[in-house]
């Protein structure tokens, strides 16, 4: 940034960094509670741990939605469900595993004959959250985590 | 009325149903012939002495013999609670009356004894899958079932890096 060179209120910038910076300071989540990490999802978007303030904000439709928050068990019928509604969302978007059994199937590894071991199976996953359900401030850090990788992407495409 | 006598009161109601009382912990058990399942129920909910309007639990159960539904039942009239069993040998497909006729609630409890152990409701109004998918493989809660490696494209074995099925996990 190169400020104070073109008088007030005119900011000289990249394009990478405009569209970086409102990308990750809107991130609107596809809520996907599944089991019990939804419940630390709610609080962390409950006013004690306001997610509001990061701009994250939950959205109960992948159509309006930037980020695909899988918190809890995914199970194989639902995985069916979760791919089709991780392909609804309109790009640019990421997703967000939070907790042991979207990382890997967590308790059900061994013994779950209809869980999926691991939601990076299905679709591409970009922070894992791990914990047993995570605490809230474990997904905050998630959230700020999945920022800084938005700030490291370009709206360049690589030459052919 | 504790179990004994409610298996005693019913053996003077239905001398022909070949009911038995079963020693088990924590309390006896009537065991049921399946073809008297329905008759038993009738007299179970109807009659004024037992009036079990309310059919608590029924679950399937697999023992190293035996494929058996069991019936939980309590009257809220008279405060006194029953389990009820009925099923067959393991080797061939165990069927039993459907009871949603007497109780409603059993509809959904039987559909979900069908999907996790393959027992058959006869006269069932919708005798499918109620938690697995309609297409699944098998009945899960099987001491003999063996999981699907994919259902759908959907990947379900581990990752290679835990225990093989082999070697004493599933």
């Amino acid at each position: 940034m190169i400020e104070g060179r073109f008088g007030p209120n005119i900011i000289i910038t990249s394009a990478d960094r405009v569209i970086n910076w409102a990308r990750s300071r809107s991130l609107w989540p596809l809520t996907f509670g599944l089991a019990c990490c939804a419940i630390e999802m709610m609080a962390t978007n409950a006013s004690r741990f306001d997610l509001d303030r990061f701009g994250i904000f939950p959205r109960p439709t992948p159509r309006q939605s930037d980020c695909l928050l899988v918190s809890g068990t995914v199970t194989a019928k639902m995985g069916e469900r979760l791919v089709r509604l991780y392909e609804q969302m309109a790009e640019p978007k990421w997703v967000i595993s939070m907790g042991a059994c979207a990382n890997s199937g967590g308790p059900y590894y061994e013994h779950g004959y209809h869980v999926v071991k691991g939601v990076d199976q299905i679709i591409p996953v970009d922070v894992y959250i791990p914990g047993c359900p995570p605490r809230p401030e474990a997904l905050i850090d998630g959230f700020l985590r999945l920022r800084e990788k938005i700030m490291r992407e370009t709206i360049a495409r690589k030459q052919a | 009325m504790t179990i004994p006598e409610i298996h005693t009161y019913l053996r003077e109601k239905l001398p022909g149903a070949g009911l038995e009382l079963v020693e088990a912990h924590p309390d006896p058990v009537i065991r049921v012939p399946a073809e008297a399942m329905i008759e038993v129920a009738g007299v179970l909910r109807d009659d004024s002495e037992l009036h079990f309007e309310c059919l608590m639990c029924l679950s399937g159960l697999e023992t190293a013999e035996e494929m058996l539904v069991v019936y939980h039942l309590y009257s809220m009239r008279h405060g006194h609670k029953c389990t009820l069993k009925c099923g067959g040998p393991k080797g061939d497909q165990v069927v039993v009356p459907t009871v949603c006729r007497i109780w409603p609630t059993a509809e959904w409890h039987e559909r979900e004894a069908f999907d996790l152990f393959g027992i058959r409701f006869e006269g069932h109004p919708d005798p499918r899958r109620i938690l697995c998918p309609d297409d699944w493989e098998g009945h899960p809660l099987r001491k003999d079932y063996v999981p699907q490696e994919k259902w759908h494209d959907i990947p379900l074995t581990q990752r290679g890096y835990g225990r093989s099925r082999e070697g004493g996990g599933l």
